[in-house]
């Protein structure tokens, strides 16, 4: 009597093990293909003892995976100490099997993939990382300090082209979004406040609203952000492709400070690209609130203009203009600094160009808060 | 006697090919043919177009003018569904690896797998770890990143990938380069090993001497947009085009010559 099961059921086209008593038979195409649903999991218990015989002579193809497939049949029937003997195998086939046999040996046991952390664990890392990388920062910081110290006694070395070149890709090319989100921003303020002012009949006074939040305030936090969007993202992600290319080892090795070609030109041109642009916000932003105060609020742009000069002081003025650079250097640096932290490939660029915009965001913003209090305590509040 | 010899579709039938960047012609009018079963060198001067008439023949590069049958399908103008059954079949070791980044080698090498199989994770894995202890790679590295291994380890890596779908058809540019002399001696031993025991077809550019005199069974020259020789090693370098005795006639071309002749 003969017991014959078929796991799946029998096809040709797919691998097959038919038992015969004691003799598992294997049939069908043993390929990535035919191997795909077969599941040893199917296979009846075989017998607790005695001697097995796998016949691989009913095999048509082979390939690696289906070799793979047979030695772990095999390994599967030897387990509880069965005698197993594979037979039947044409040459090539055998071939086959013993080199996939051979190379798992000499390979030895895969190391499975470490489990993930914990989030104990995940929360210890990711504190002690974020302190290692505030020192980091703070170590970036110092180096490039250093660095500008280096180049006041050797300013033929500056690389004046680089910074002309940033200057102009990161100013000038910032001109048309910075007017118009300026102007909008004008616009939005003397609309907002004019409501209220109309209310008390107190229209002049649009002018102190919008021109003192505008100039000392709104322009260059606005500006600071459109550039830290624009220019600061672009400085880690050139930074960090070079970091992954190993063009930052290349100019290691010719003996180019990455921190004099990279990094210095960058941080002086937004130094002196930042401050004009805010100049340059300062001036469309009121230009649009004269416009709203003109059409809402019956203020026309002689009154407005005249008194002007009457309410904002200069300090004012140069409080807003006076953040800038201090902007521009937290944008700078955080932008070369991120870059500078790309590890690996492409994915790694794109997370630290996420960081760096939100934090130099974040910086400016807090940057921006520390001024208030300080200028506040001082008692610079006009 | 004649009764054995079937006509087969050769596996890669190039005709008339002409491919370009811009304006720069890189290929025109070549002619190739593939045979199954055939370990097929690519050869020539760098810059003659070998990675580039790889890229035609895998379908990254839209050729100019030209017909490519690959397993006797056209690819001139093939459509999406039809592509991707055919990406199935063949396999491709990039020149620099092009082993995605923020994946481990084991996840790498799952890529071809996921995406084109039902098979569950756990027997994926197994399957990726076959891969990798073929390619030669130690059992660790199967965790490893690949920024974490070194460039011979990159190659093995990124053949193990080429081989996770078990292709009838296999595309390695450039192989051995950055191999210590052992490895690569292994590396055109397990080539040759699945060639023979799967019937595998291989397309292979490479520059090492050894691997054309011990690795291939035909050459094929690129020289001037086409191919100007192919043949096996020992009738190539007998050609008497200058472009080819320019290539084997150095003195690394005749010390390798003279080591296989002697091995004979
Ligand atoms: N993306 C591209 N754009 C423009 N020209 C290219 C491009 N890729 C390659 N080329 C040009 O095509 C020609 C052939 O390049 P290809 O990479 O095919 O050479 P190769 O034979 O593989 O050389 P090597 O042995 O150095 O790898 C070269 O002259 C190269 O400058
Ligand atoms: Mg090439």
């Amino acid at each position: 009597m003969t017991t014959s099961v078929s796991v799946p059921p029998a096809d040709r086209d797919v691998a097959a093990v038919r038992r015969e008593q004691d003799r598992y038979r294997c049939e069908g195409r043993w390929t990535l293909a035919g191997v795909e649903d077969f599941d040893i999991q199917w296979l009846s218990s075989p017998p607790r003892s005695g001697e097995l015989t796998l016949d691989g002579s009913g095999i048509q193809a082979i390939d690696t995976t289906g070799a793979l497939q047979l030695l772990t049949l095999l390994a599967a029937l030897e387990r509880d100490g069965r005698q197993v003997r594979l037979v039947g195998l044409h040459e090539e086939h055998r071939e086959l099997v013993e080199l996939v046999r051979e190379r798992r040996a000499a390979a030895g046991e895969p190391t499975p993939p470490p489990s993930p952390p914990g989030w104990l664990e995940r929360l210890g890392r990711g504190v002690w990382h974020h302190l290692r990388r505030s020192g980091d920062f703070l170590a970036f910081v110092g180096e490039a300090a250093l660095a500008l110290g280096w180049l006041l006694w050797h300013p033929r070395r500056f690389r004046w082209r680089a910074l002309f070149g940033n200057i102009e890709t990161a100013g000038v090319h910032a001109l048309p979004i910075v007017a118009l989100l300026a102007f909008m921003m004008g616009v939005v303020i003397a609309y907002q406040g004019g409501r209220q002012l109309e209310f008390y009949g107190a229209n002049i006074f649009i002018v102190e609203l919008v021109s003192l939040t505008m100039l000392r305030e709104l322009a260059p936090l606005i500006t600071a952000i459109i550039v830290a969007g624009r220019t600061g993202s672009s400085y880690t992600a050139q930074i960090g492709t070079m970091q992954v290319t190993e063009e930052v080892d290349a100019l290691r090795t010719i003996g180019i400070p990455p921190m004099n070609l990279l990094v210095l030109p960058k941080l002086l041109a937004l130094v002196v690209a930042l401050p004009l642009l805010t100049l340059f916000a300062d001036a469309l932003s009121v230009f649009g609130g004269m416009v709203m105060a003109q059409t809402m609020l019956d203020v026309s742009y002689g009154d407005f203009l005249d008194r002007f000069p009457q309410v904002v002081t200069l300090t004012s003025f140069l409080i807003g203009i006076g953040k800038a650079p201090v902007f521009a250097a937290i944008i700078a640096l955080v932008g070369c600094y991120q870059g500078f932290q790309v590890r690996g490939g492409a994915d790694s660029v794109g997370r630290q160009t996420t960081v760096s915009v939100v934090q130099s965001i974040f910086l400016v913003i807090a940057a921006d808060a520390l001024f208030s209090v300080v200028l506040g305590s001082v008692g610079l509040w006009r | 006697m004649a009764l054995s010899a079937v006509p087969v579709d050769p596996v890669i039938q190039i005709r008339g090919l002409r491919t370009r960047y811009g304006a720069t012609v890189i290929h025109d009018n070549l002619d190739l043919d593939v045979s199954q079963g055939e370990i097929v060198a690519l050869v020539g001067g760098s810059g003659s177009g070998k990675t580039t008439l790889v890229r035609a023949v895998i379908m990254l590069l839209k050729p100019a003018a030209g017909s490519i049958r690959l397993f006797g399908q056209e690819i001139v103008g093939i459509g999406t569904g039809a592509a991707f059954r055919l990406r199935r079949r063949f396999g491709m070791l990039f020149q620099q690896g092009a082993l995605f980044g923020s994946l481990t080698v084991r996840e790498n090498v799952a890529v071809p797998l996921r995406e084109h199989t039902r098979l569950p994770a756990r027997r994926i894995a197994e399957i990726a770890d076959l891969k990798i202890a073929l390619a030669g790679l130690p059992a660790d590295a199967g965790n490893k990143l690949p920024r974490e291994l070194s460039g011979g380890m990159l190659k093995r890596a990124s053949l193990a990938r080429a081989l996770a779908l078990d292709p009838a058809l296999l595309f390695l540019d450039e192989p051995t380069s950055g191999l210590d002399p052992v490895s690569a001696g292994a590396f055109d031993e397990l080539v040759a090993q699945l060639n023979e025991s799967l019937g595998l077809t291989v397309v292979m550019v490479t520059h090492d001497l050894d691997s054309l005199w011990h690795a291939s069974d035909r050459v094929a020259f690129l020289g001037e947009q086409r191919v100007i020789g192919y043949a096996p090693m020992a009738e190539l370098v007998m050609a008497e085009h200058p472009l080819i005795r320019a290539y084997f006639e150095g003195p690394r071309g005749r010390a390798a010559r003279e080591q296989a002749c002697t091995a004979k």
